[in-house]
């Protein structure tokens, strides 16, 4: 058994409407940040996993995700990064 | 007839439901704890509002394991009438009894008024004792109520006539923007496909004394005493 540091990162799906990452858009507009044309507000979490082998964690984690982290009918999920810890 | 409301860590509206089950219907009720695994023979659960574990990581995602939430699942998959409100609605599209999401609030602002709400089907459990695209006003108080499905959901929920309430002006605000939370097809409350549990955001338990406002809540309580009369 190994620990295994995962982060996770899960954000609103794509094309549903995001009030947060726009207000966030026009607020970085207001500071003359022009070129930003668009942010998704999202959560970052971070994980610590034991488990055999990093395979095993990525997988677990990508379970977790499906069934609690982030709700598949609103928002998707990627695994950032799987590091030995 | 029995009513059962179930507190969660965080519910708010667990005592006005019970109250409007035993004072304004005159009906048993109920509390039941959210570690416990016992209905205690209600006929009718209700999930009740307010922030169940702190909205933690979804609003509704934490309260769907309480241990309460296993009889609650297998009462409603043995067809017995389920009334989720606002939080009590999160956590049960959460627990997949009801299709879809409540997101932030299209406005990002927590909102608490009366609102504008037109019933738009009386065939359920729920809605017998209201007429068809009649307007009624209920209170709503929250900041993640904008329902959000994929456009088959909404497609089948429509066309299965499962959209019990929509938000809609009422003669009280007139022209006033009534989609209060940017919901999909102004979606309201919603039943499931057997149509014994209704989610709804608006609170019809807030509504059913006259002397505290309008009791346009009353009459969906008359209507689970009508059809669940035990």
């Amino acid at each position: 058994m190994s620990r295994f540091r995962v982060a996770v990162q899960v954000v609103p799906r794509r094309g549903l409407l995001d009030p947060q990452g726009k207000a966030v858009a026009d607020a970085l507009h207001t500071l003359g940040f022009g070129g930003v044309a668009a942010v998704h507000v999202g959560r970052h979490l971070v994980l610590d996993v034991d488990a055999k082998d990093e395979a095993t964690a990525r997988q677990q984690t990508r379970e977790m995700c499906e069934r609690l982290l982030a709700n598949p009918v609103t928002e998707d999920f990627e695994i950032a990064t799987v590091e030995a810890s | 007839m029995k009513f059962g409301v179930v507190t969660f860590p965080g519910s708010n509206g667990d005592y006005d439901a019970y109250q409007a089950a035993c004072e304004a219907l005159g009906e048993e009720s109920v509390f039941l704890w959210h570690k416990d695994h016992d209905l205690q023979g209600s006929d009718v659960v209700i999930l009740p509002g307010g922030f169940s574990y702190g909205d933690y990581l979804r609003a509704g995602a934490i309260a769907r394991f309480s241990p309460i939430m296993q009889e609650v699942v297998q009462h409603a998959q043995r067809g017995g009438p389920v009334l989720a409100i606002c939080n009590g609605f999160q956590i049960a599209c959460e627990a997949g009894l009801l299709p879809g999401a409540l997101l932030r609030n299209a406005s990002l602002k927590f909102v608490c008024a009366p609102i504008g709400i037109r019933v738009e089907t009386t065939d359920t459990l729920f809605t017998s004792r209201y007429q068809r695209g009649q307007r009624i006003l209920l209170p709503i108080a929250h900041g993640d109520g904008r329902y959000s499905a994929d456009n088959q959901t909404l497609e089948r929920l429509e066309g299965e006539g499962r959209v019990v309430f929509r938000y809609a002006p009422s003669d009280l605000e007139a022209e006033e923007a009534y989609n209060p939370n940017g919901s999909m097809h102004d979606i309201a409350g919603i039943v499931s496909e057997g149509g014994n549990v209704l989610g709804m955001m608006p609170h019809p338990e807030r509504a059913v004394d006259p002397l505290l406002g309008p009791a346009d809540g009353l009459p969906l309580f008359e209507s689970i005493l009508q059809r669940v009369a035990v």
